[in-house]
């Protein structure tokens, strides 16, 4: 790499990256999943946790007339259902668009804090010896509890609700981020132009900026890429187990599944929609992770 | 390779300590008060100190962790708040489901993945091979809910060949235990057989480039006991680490597709009891899974110096 980035390092790398067809098209989906989040109330939904008692259960498409409270007194409005009503009437196609809300927030604030906190103490068991037995030790009592069942454990402990869903999905992720800074930091300290910096007596702090912390980017990027793809599949397997995210405050893909189960048999299409974009993004997320692993960080790619 | 065996074994100790301490601690943290949970909304403040008081909730954090310990270790893990029954009993019960779909779907995952991977590898580049990988690309993204519901959807609603959900013991003979097993443990095994295939293909091909490949060719031996007896043997280990890697993290899959299939089993029972904030019966299952998760582990490293000889400690 170092060669054929030492003429234009940036634009080198810009090319490299979009010559991947998996970043490319990984990437366009991704992209177009923020702007739905973004957009989205101005994709044509209407308020995600209305309910409509005289419009339960729709089939897709249906057109109805919703009562809405307004201060001239009680108006009658007529609404499409594009996707469809749920057992509450609430319309699906507005649940499925704010959904994607939750899934990428939860995605990239669970990969942005799993990565904070696992580069603090993976430095801290690279590079200060006496503590690496007990940071690994730890780490490795961490992992040993699987990961759906050590974020079912952490949200048991707190109220339901979107903070306690991040920290559970957080604390399980932590300890494979840990381990991969350490073995950089180990595999790094056995450099002759670290050892040659530290005869030079270039201090700590110093020493962890200049030369430990540009290694670490690439690996943590793509890390950070996959953690996205399974805090939001974590996100949806809690919330669809009513121990997440609880459907009457936020819309989740998890939770409009976790509403639609109930009436799977007469109503499949409540429990697909949320599936179905819920698997394109992890899909988009995981090529997205691919290409970069291909490209930023090819010793691992050989690794795989 | 006993004295490895008992350092491996002892090694295990600490790990498991840690998990104890840590989820003990987690559980007596919370905000809420078991003792109120447990009495009801009913209870008088008198009512619900004397269940503190059974309970041992007055007793310091670390006596209470220190009876804890030794009951647990003597295998009694405490009565259910929820179930009001001896948490072994209750896990006794649950277990012969969650072994029947775990057993079922490492079987279909193995039966399926190692072939597909093998062709895969055999004819690479062929669409046979972009066809399978495709496949394991969609496996990894699909959650396994999804696919469970959409299985449910063309087998049992449309089509009516399987049942929708539940169990059947199999005590109560093995065709309907069988037949409400298939759908859970195609669901379970998706991602599994994205993750082996891939694995294998990966290692057979590594393998399929090697000299003694090509001598075994020149040798005359028919092509499949190229690819059985010398590819497959020598790309074994690492094929095994991801077999083993799997049956680990199925734990995970398992909470979510009883869930899914409404199966009586220990994933069932965690998603109840945290549901009911049931403390007794989480530590158990969280114990457990992770006794489980670690013991699997130390077996794969030790299948290595079965498959490899080279392999010695």
């Amino acid at each position: 790499m170092s060669d054929a980035a030492s003429l234009s390092p940036g634009r080198q790398m810009v090319r490299l990256l979009l010559s991947h067809p998996s970043v490319l098209v990984g990437g366009a989906l991704v992209l177009a999943i923020c702007l739905i989040a973004l957009m989205a109330p101005f994709l044509d939904t209407r308020d995600p946790n209305a309910l409509s008692t005289s419009n339960r259960l729709k089939e897709p498409g249906y057109e109805g007339i919703m009562k809405v409270y307004t201060d001239e007194g009680r108006i009658k409005v007529p609404v499409v259902f594009r996707l469809g009503s749920d057992s509450l009437g609430r319309d699906i196609y507005s649940r499925v668009i704010y959904g994607s809300r939750v899934s990428l927030v939860v995605g990239i604030t669970v990969a942005s804090l799993a990565i904070a906190i696992g580069m603090i103490i993976g430095l801290v068991a690279g590079y200060v010896r006496w503590l690496d037995g007990i940071i690994m030790r730890i780490m490795d009592g961490l992992m040993a509890i699987p990961a759906i069942l050590l974020a079912i454990a952490v949200v048991s402990v707190f109220n339901a609700g979107l903070t306690s869903v991040i920290i559970a999905i957080v604390v399980p992720e932590v300890p494979r981020v840990v381990r991969l800074v350490r073995s950089i930091v180990l595999s790094i300290r056995e450099e002759p132009y670290v050892e040659a910096a530290i005869t030079a007596g270039t201090r700590l702090p110093l020493l962890l900026v200049r030369h430990v912390l540009p290694n670490t980017v690439a690996p943590l990027i793509v890390q950070g890429t996959f953690i996205v793809a399974s805090a939001i599949i974590l996100e949806a397997i809690l919330s669809f187990l009513g121990l997440g995210i609880p459907a009457d405050e936020i819309p989740t893909w998890g939770n409009i599944m976790g509403t639609a189960r109930e009436n799977f048999q007469l109503h499949p299409h409540q429990i697909f929609y949320p599936g179905i974009i819920l698997a394109v993004t992890v899909l988009a997320v995981n090529m997205l992770g691919d290409g970069l692993r291909d490209t930023l960080d090819p010793r691992f790619a050989k690794r795989m | 390779m006993g004295l490895y065996l008992l350092k491996r074994l002892l090694a295990t100790i600490p790990v498991m300590l840690f998990v104890a301490v840590f989820i003990f601690l987690l559980l007596r943290l919370t905000p809420g008060d078991p003792a109120a949970m447990l009495a009801g909304d009913y209870a008088t403040d008198a009512q619900i100190e004397e269940i503190r008081q059974k309970l041992g909730l007055t007793e310091p954090l670390l006596k209470q962790f220190i009876i804890w310990f030794f009951n647990t270790i003597q295998g009694d893990l405490g009565e259910s708040f929820y179930f009001k029954k001896q948490v072994t009993d209750l896990i006794a019960a649950r277990l012969e489901p969650t072994l029947s779909l775990s057993i079922v779907t490492i079987l279909l995952t193995v039966s399926i993945a190692v072939p597909m991977g093998v062709i895969a590898a055999y004819r690479q580049g062929s669409w046979t091979d972009r066809l399978l990988m495709g496949f394991s690309a969609l496996g990894f993204s699909v959650p396994v809910f999804v696919i469970g519901f959409a299985l449910v959807y063309v087998f049992a609603i449309k089509l009516d060949w399987l049942p929708v959900q539940g169990y059947k013991r199999i005590s109560g003979g093995l065709l309907p235990w069988i037949t409400y097993l298939i759908l859970p443990s195609l669901a379970l095994s998706v991602i599994f057989i994205a993750f082996i295939a891939r694995m294998t293909r990966t290692s057979v091909l590594e393998v399929l480039g090697e000299d003694y490949i090509r001598t075994a060719r020149a040798k005359g031996q028919t092509e499949s006991k190229v690819l059985v007896r010398h590819a497959l043997r020598n790309a074994a280990v690492p094929i095994v680490t991801v077999i083993g890697f799997a049956f680990a993290i199925l734990i995970g899959g398992v909470v979510v597709t009883e869930s899914v299939f409404n199966i009586p089993g220990l994933g069932l029972l965690t998603v109840e009891a945290v549901l009911n904030r049931d403390f007794p019966a989480i530590q158990a299952v969280v114990l457990l899974f992770s006794l489980v998760y670690v013991l699997i582990n130390l077996v794969i490293d030790l299948t290595y110096t079965l498959l490899d000889p080279r392999i010695r400690y």
